[in-house]
């Protein structure tokens, strides 16, 4: 019961989250979330205002179960399988490097600093989360994947296109993190 | 991915600044593991469970769209500390304010289809 509460190393999750490649494509579909976001616009009838969006939603509905199944999964990991008195597992650089940015609370999964609902409305806020929200929809659709459908699924089935994205991943992720991060967070 | 703190901003942040084997044993291990289940689903010739054989269509190699888009989301994936698969978790894990970020990315996935067909490949 200890290990279930404790957080998991990288060799627990890591081909946990392989094995869902070979579960989806037994279910008969493939593992990629970001395709659902297009799911998401189709029923919600973006298929009014372009053609892109039209389309049966029959084949959409193991991803939309998927997603119904990460939002679950997360509720019964945080509630019932966490510690209470959380503190995260970060390098001490890392720390350090974090700290500069106006975060000193590293309890739970996320600063609280700056997941909450008024820095979300403040100027820094809506820059870091509503321009970083559009451009992993915008970015995953024009891709064709996220680090699920390209990085995971993609380069398990050796397809070309995922390894160019999953660079393309990394770069923009390395672009961020080193220059956009500190000029938005650092106070 | 809770319990391995993949879905934290924190660890996404360490994984960028290479300060951490972590993140990248968790790709690393994951894509070995859909490795070698992929290559055995092929080798065992499996069927899926409406009956028809397993197979792993290619998709078409489009290099500018790849890169180009995955730059972009990957800015975005160090922003919020979250690849769309964890914006879901996170709202479960008691991050409400991941459902303003899920609806900026639908947004983005909105903008993206209606201009689609103007795009470069």
């Amino acid at each position: 019961m200890e290990f279930i509460l404790e957080p998991w190393p990288w060799y627990v999750t890591g081909p946990l989250i392989g094995l869902v490649v070979p579960l989806m494509a037994w279910l008969g579909t493939s593992f990629g979330v970001s395709s659902n976001l297009d799911g998401i616009c189709n029923l919600a009838g973006a298929g009014k205002v372009s053609d892109y969006f039209k389309g049966d939603l029959k084949p959409r509905i193991p991803g939309f179960m998927f997603l119904i199944g990460a939002i679950t999964g997360g509720y019964i990991a945080s509630t019932f399988l966490s510690s209470d008195n959380y503190v995260i597992a970060i390098s001490d650089q890392t720390v350090l490097a974090i700290s500069n940015f106006g975060v000193s609370d590293f309890s739970g999964l996320q600063p609280s600093e700056i997941f909450n609902w008024s820095f979300l409305f403040s100027t820094k806020g809506a820059i870091l989360l509503c321009l970083g929200g559009f451009l992993i929809g915008f970015g995953t659709r024009y891709a064709g994947g996220c680090t699920s459908g390209h990085s995971i699924s993609g380069l398990s089935t050796l397809q070309p296109k995922s390894l160019i994205a999953t660079l393309g991943f990394f770069i923009g992720g390395l672009i961020s993190a080193h220059f956009i991060l500190p000029l938005i967070l650092t106070p | 991915m809770v319990k391995s703190e993949a879905v934290s901003w924190f660890r996404i942040y360490e994984m960028f600044s290479f300060q951490s084997f972590h993140m990248y044993g968790i790709i690393g291990s994951a894509v070995c593991t859909g490795l070698v289940s992929t290559f055995l689903l092929k080798k065992l010739n499996a069927h899926n469970i409406e009956g028809t054989k397993i197979g792993f269509n290619p998709i078409p190699f489009k290099f500018k769209s790849a890169l180009v888009g995955g730059l972009i989301f990957g800015i975005g994936w160090a922003m919020t500390g979250a690849c769309p698969g964890p914006l879901f978790v996170n709202v479960g894990a008691g991050y409400p304010v991941m459902l303003v970020i899920i609806a900026f990315a639908l947004f983005g996935a909105f903008v993206h289809g209606i201009l689609s067909s103007k795009l470069p490949k």
